[in-house]
């Protein structure tokens, strides 16, 4: 093995340079037009920043495909719930008259939506797809108020740059970019096939991403928060989801 | 060359002994296939792994564009599941494993395909492909295939001139690996992304649905499994260690070939 001459060690170090200062290059870039996604760090932290950032370059603006009536499942799968807590029982009892959306954060106007306010909102509707990350799915019409005419109701700041949301089951929130929340799709979802959203599919209100697998989907979402970078930053773990502690990723596009 | 005596003497006796040594030292894989070929190697092993323990969360296949446990399914694959409600007949359920499944699958599936890009660009630049991949009309004849077929089924070791470049049989084997399976197993991969069908929705209906390229996905990723079957008792029939000496070091020598 005496191939390793001068000559070939100054071209490959050559190459190396080149290529660490193309991938610095390359990060600054990424950064700068949004292309990094919080859960960026670690060993899949490559994997899914280039799977995000791919997704942002062909996807921004795309939309979900949609399906014309006769291909909604007859039998929409339940998946699994956690207990109901006794503050959703309560509420349930009373037929989410008392159900409120909260939103706050980086937005000119804080305000909160009972059932009613959504639903006096322009209503949306699409037959659209949810899949799970198991690998099955079935397509149902989903009816709500799209997320940003939410937004434009509390004028969210230009500096936004991701919507969190909590959901009432314990420990369960997460987090969007600005290019999902505004995407014509994205609904707070209060409808299924024309009746009430059940519960058990998420009722009163879920989000509704049909460009994202289910887990991102939360059920009983009961408020919103607009952030910037470094707020997003500070909540729990970090990474911008409850999923990142489970090893699940941010970004469920794919 | 003005050397005379004894140093001459010594420079042509190492010349002629070495000379024979040279010969059987046959220049097998080039460094960048080498480092495409356990790149891979790696990418494809964490492929194989964290699928297989993506399937364990659903291991049931449908046709079409949905299906879950309320729908008939193509097939089931008869083992546990790390899912609650997925009815199985064991009475366990395994531990969840999906998290970081999915994250290895599709940084794995990243680097794969990268590498993939660059052998073929590679062998299209030095040719490696077209000279050494790709089928000659000699290589077609239906008696050669089958000599070439049966050759290893009766566990008949390749000569070590046979060792200098593919026969037949492995060019259709590698052209349908690198040009038919792979390219269907990205594919029908990327079908099941749901931002990737959003921006291509031509992609999933040529397929025949989502739950169709998940099907496509699953038997192709199958067949790939049996190629590298077939590839490992291959190098082990022709010599594990001088193939994978050749992997790593690209070099074997032809007598170290039946060792």
């Amino acid at each position: 093995m005496s191939n390793l001459s001068r000559r070939k060690l100054i071209t490959s170090g050559l190459w190396m340079t080149a290529g660490a200062a193309g991938l610095g290059v390359a990060a600054k870039l990424a950064a700068k037009y949004g292309l990094v996604p919080p859960d960026h760090g670690g060993l899949y932290g490559p994997g899914e920043t280039l799977t995000y950032a791919a997704q942002r370059l062909l996807t921004k603006h795309s939309m979900a495909r949609e399906f014309s009536r006769d291909k909604i499942s007859p039998r929409p799968f339940q998946n699994e719930l956690a207990p109901l807590t006794e503050e959703f029982k309560k509420l349930q009892a009373a037929n989410f008259a008392d159900w409120k959306v909260t939103v706050d954060g980086l937005v000119h106007e804080p305000a909160s939506f009972t059932l009613a306010d959504l639903k006096s909102l322009p209503q949306r509707s699409h037959i659209t797809e949810i899949a799970c990350e198991e690998g099955w799915s079935y397509i149902a019409e989903w009816h709500g108020a799209p997320l940003h005419a939410i937004l434009d109701a509390v004028g969210a700041k230009p500096e936004a740059k991701y919507v969190y949301y909590n959901s009432m089951e314990p420990d369960s929130w997460d987090s969007i970019d600005m290019d999902d929340a505004l995407h014509p799709q994205t609904f707070l979802c209060y409808g299924m096939n024309g009746s009430d959203l059940p519960v058990p599919h998420g009722g009163p209100v879920r989000m509704r991403l049909p460009r994202q697998i289910g887990y991102k989907n939360l059920k009983f979402i009961n408020k919103l928060t607009v952030l910037d970078e470094a707020g997003l930053k500070k909540l729990g773990n970090g990474c911008g989801s409850i999923a990142c502690q489970y090893g699940y990723a941010w970004y469920t596009g794919i | 060359m003005a050397t005379s005596g004894p140093a001459q003497a010594i420079v042509e006796n190492a010349v002629t002994r070495r000379a024979p040594i040279v010969a059987a030292e046959m220049p097998r894989h080039t460094g960048f296939i080498r480092m495409a070929h356990w790149i891979f190697a790696l990418c494809f092993f964490a492929l194989l792994l964290s699928g297989t323990e993506i399937l364990i969360s659903h291991p049931r296949f449908y046709w079409g564009e949905t299906g879950n446990v309320n729908t008939q399914p193509l097939f089931k694959i008869p083992i546990p599941s790390s899912r609650k409600l997925v009815p199985t007949g064991y009475g366990y359920t395994l531990p969840d494993q999906n998290g970081w499944s999915r994250a290895m699958h599709f940084e794995a599936a990243w680097f794969a395909v990268i590498i993939g890009f660059l052998y073929v660009a590679y062998g299209l630049w030095t040719r490696h492909l077209t000279d050494s991949i790709l089928p000659k009309k000699g290589h077609l004849t239906l008696s050669g295939l089958w000599a070439s077929f049966m050759k290893p089924l009766r566990w008949q070791r390749p000569a070590p001139e046979e060792a200098a470049s593919y026969n037949g049989l492995q060019r259709i084997a590698y052209v349908i690996v690198i040009f038919v399976l792979f390219p269907l197993e990205i594919w029908s991969g990327l079908a099941l992304s749901l931002g990737f069908m959003s921006a291509f929705p031509r992609s999933v209906q040529l397929l025949g649905g989502h739950q169709s390229a998940r099907t496509i996905h699953f038997f192709d990723s199958i067949a790939l499994l049996l190629f590298l079957l077939v590839h490992i008792v291959m190098i082990c029939l022709a010599g594990f260690r001088s193939r994978t000496t050749a992997m790593i070091t690209g070099r074997a020598t032809a007598t170290k070939e039946r060792v």
